[in-house]
């Protein structure tokens, strides 16, 4: 398993503020990167392990850019079909939480590492886009870190993040549907409202 | 007498492993043997109680050089094998830009220490035998996990055998230099984990489960070189 920096710098991208929306997708990306480095690199707390802030970080820059409705039905996969309105709200929710607190982590391991970014093939009418980047690090293989987003008329959101191959979204796809199937979808709701709980005891 | 006798072994060999998928896999056709898997997996847990401080005090005390040149000499040496691996499965180019960061990295790298190919632009690259199998449309097989090497699916399990018959270090004649310079290896490799350990700590729900998830989406994308596939239950934004 690779470096979750790079996933981390994932949920990164896709902050900037409102500006951003009549950006192409790969635009937004290289943007945000951007960005988001040149905080990283200078903030001495998130690089010495100071998760809390990194979790600030992104929940003040990135959220606005990321579709977690649609992030958390590619997790359930065939399964979302069978949540109500009113769990389905809950459920991306609860996964927002347990993406943005564990990912957040992954930025406290950032270590001068830079971007790549390679060219983007779309055409202006597409709707659904894959952008991808590479993290290089010195001495080590460049990990792959790749965006699908797709065109909502507030602009382009993301709603999957690949690392060397592996969709964080739907890594969870059969633990969530393994639930799902043992305890209904209110069980899912639970576990992961239990894991959120264990992950941060102190919040509500 | 023949086509009776078929069917029969037929409706046998089905109602077996009907009946060894639900014993073993109540919920994951692609891994069947997981009772087994998950006693491997406790198993590496034990073994990781010893290696990982190992790995951390190693990771702490040795300067980032000594671990870049640790990690480049190692690396060099297993470049020689993705180039292989590159040829046998017709990417000419790769393997030959292979061979140029062996020749590069042993020479001008001084043994393989300094990585001066990847500052030259040669990029480096990861094949095993298992990914050449895969590449010439062997199956994955069903899902294991291995103490120490980790994870592996049937095919690349075969795979990492011949990777085992390939590797220098394994070839070595003289034992206790073998062991050592093995053991500095699997240090190394263990300490360039730590990171995403505590990630994996946090994100799975089930440690086993995650790993072995993530290990299966991995090997299909580096068998496809890294482009990552569009989901298969979904359609394009969509799973129903």
């Amino acid at each position: 398993m690779k470096s979750f920096f790079a996933a981390v710098l994932g949920l990164f991208l896709l902050c900037a503020p409102a500006l951003a929306q009549e950006e192409s997708p790969d635009a937004l990306i290289k943007k945000v990167t951007d960005d988001v480095l040149i905080i990283v690199r200078q903030d001495k707390d998130i690089q010495s392990g100071n998760t809390a802030k990194a979790i600030e970080l992104v929940e003040a820059k990135v959220l606005p850019f990321f579709n977690f409705q649609h992030m958390t039905a590619l997790a359930m996969g065939r399964d979302w079909t069978k949540a109500s309105a009113e769990q389905k709200k809950r459920l991306s929710d609860e996964f927002r939480t347990l993406l943005v607190r564990t990912y957040s982590n992954a930025l406290t391991s950032y270590k001068n590492q830079t971007v790549r970014y390679k060219p983007t093939k779309m055409q202006s009418t597409d709707t659904d886009v894959l952008v991808r980047t590479e993290i290089v690090q010195p001495g080590n293989r460049p990990i792959a870190l790749d965006y699908f987003l797709e065109k909502h008329s507030d602009g382009w959101k993301v709603y999957d993040v690949v690392v060397a191959g592996v969709s964080l979204v739907s890594n969870y796809r059969d633990t969530f549907n393994q639930e799902v199937r043992a305890n209904g979808v209110d069980g899912l709701i639970q576990m992961l409202a239990n894991k959120n709980k264990q992950l941060d005891p102190g919040k509500k | 007498m023949n086509n009776q006798l078929a069917k029969r072994i037929g409706v046998v060999v089905l109602a077996v492993s009907v009946m060894s998928a639900c014993a073993t896999t109540a919920n994951n056709p692609k891994d069947p043997y997981e009772s087994f898997n998950r006693a491997m997996f406790a198993v590496n847990e034990g073994i990781d109680v010893v290696l990982k401080p190992v790995a951390q005090g190693y990771d702490a005390a040795a300067p980032l050089p000594v671990k870049a040149g640790v990690g480049n000499f190692f690396g060099n040496l297993y470049d020689v094998w993705t180039a292989v691996n590159n040829f046998l499965q017709g990417k000419g180019q790769q393997g030959a830009s292979d061979v140029g960061r062996v020749l590069v990295n042993t020479t001008i790298g001084i043994g393989g220490i300094f990585d001066v190919a990847s500052e030259m632009g040669l990029e480096k690259h990861s094949e095993d035998f298992g990914q050449t199998l895969g590449k010439w449309g062997v199956a994955d097989g069903p899902y294991f996990f291995w103490p120490l090497i980790g994870s592996r699916t049937t095919r690349d399990t075969f795979g990492w055998v011949v990777d085992s018959f390939a590797d220098p270090v394994m070839g070595m004649n003289d034992i206790g230099a073998r062991n050592s310079l093995a053991g500095v290896r699997l240090i190394d490799l263990r300490a360039s984990r730590l990171p995403t350990d505590k990630i994996v700590e946090q994100a799975a729900f089930d440690k086993y489960n995650y790993i072995r998830d993530a290990y299966l989406q991995n090997r299909r994308s580096a068998i496809s070189d890294g482009i990552p596939a569009k989901d298969g239950e979904c359609q394009q934004s969509r799973c129903f």
